[in-house]
């Protein structure tokens, strides 16, 4: 059942992905990455990360993406080029990410980590749950969390700045 | 299933994501492909956390989650401030740093 339940979302997941590079249309791309992320979310569960997904969810399925939507359909869709700044980017691209899949997959399966070859020792009813995901986040890893949440009110303000409109701005100034 | 499975594909996900920068010009997507390598490197903290039984693993991939957030938010910030001032958008065109 596990299998079943891992491969469904493995497929999803990838084929999200490579949706989203492979289509032409930004907001299909954009449509794409949300099959990606709940496919994930699927994934997470099956690794008993059960406040993760739900965040995964929420987070990025519910508001991530709505933003992403917005700007597609504010931009519009930009037309790529035929031109190509490197001669045969197109397919070098595909064959330096492939070569990287390669890398990686030796590195993972000749790393003899004994841990990963298991599927992970038997954990308490608790794991992944938001109480005990909430009581690391506000013991052990208060000042990550707190710098994380300064971070959030930067990039906010940051985003307001680069978006505001230059004629307001100049009023401002002037 | 054993945690290699879930390793490989986090680096399947991941080598995609490369490909997608490497390939697409629009910004838009562009952002979209680092959205995929995140959380590749998300599903393999979670894969790591379930293989050691720690949680820790699990508030690293949160963290992970609010700085995707904030890249998205000001990488979108600049891509609507370039599209206003009818910047092509095209990363090859978008060689300056000055507005």
């Amino acid at each position: 059942m596990k299998e079943v339940a891992f491969f469904a979302g493995a497929i999803g997941a990838l084929g999200g992905a490579i949706a989203v590079i492979a289509l032409r249309n930004a907001f299909y791309s954009v449509l794409a990455l949300i099959v990606h992320l709940i496919s994930l979310a699927g994934l997470f569960l099956l690794l008993q990360g059960e406040f993760l997904a739900a965040a995964q969810i929420v987070v990025y399925a519910g508001a991530v993406v709505v933003l992403y939507v917005f700007v597609a359909a504010y931009v519009g869709n930009v037309d790529e080029p035929l031109w190509e700044p490197i001669p045969g980017q197109r397919f070098i691209a595909p064959f330096l990410g492939l070569a990287l899949f390669v890398e990686l997959a030796i590195a993972i399966i000749g790393s003899g980590l004994k841990s990963i070859d298991t599927e992970g020792p038997d954990v308490a009813l608790g794991f992944g749950s938001p109480s005990s995901i909430g009581e690391l986040l506000l013991e052990r890893f208060l000042i990550a969390f707190e710098a994380a949440s300064l971070l959030l009110l930067v990039a906010a303000v940051g985003a307001v700045v680069l978006a505001a409109r230059r004629k307001e701005s100049e009023e401002i100034a002037g | 299933m054993d945690i290699t499975w879930y390793l490989v594909l986090s680096a399947l996900i991941f080598a995609t994501g490369v490909a997608g920068v490497l390939l697409r010009r629009s910004p838009l997507v562009i952002l979209l492909c680092l959205e995929l390598m995140l959380n590749a490197g998300n599903l393999a903290l979670l894969a790591f956390s379930r293989a050691l039984g720690d949680q820790d693993g699990q508030v690293f991939a949160l963290i992970v989650m609010v700085i995707a957030a904030c890249e998205v938010v000001v990488g979108l910030g600049i891509i609507v401030a370039a599209y206003r001032r009818r910047i092509p958008l095209n990363v090859d065109e978008l060689r300056t740093l000055k507005g």
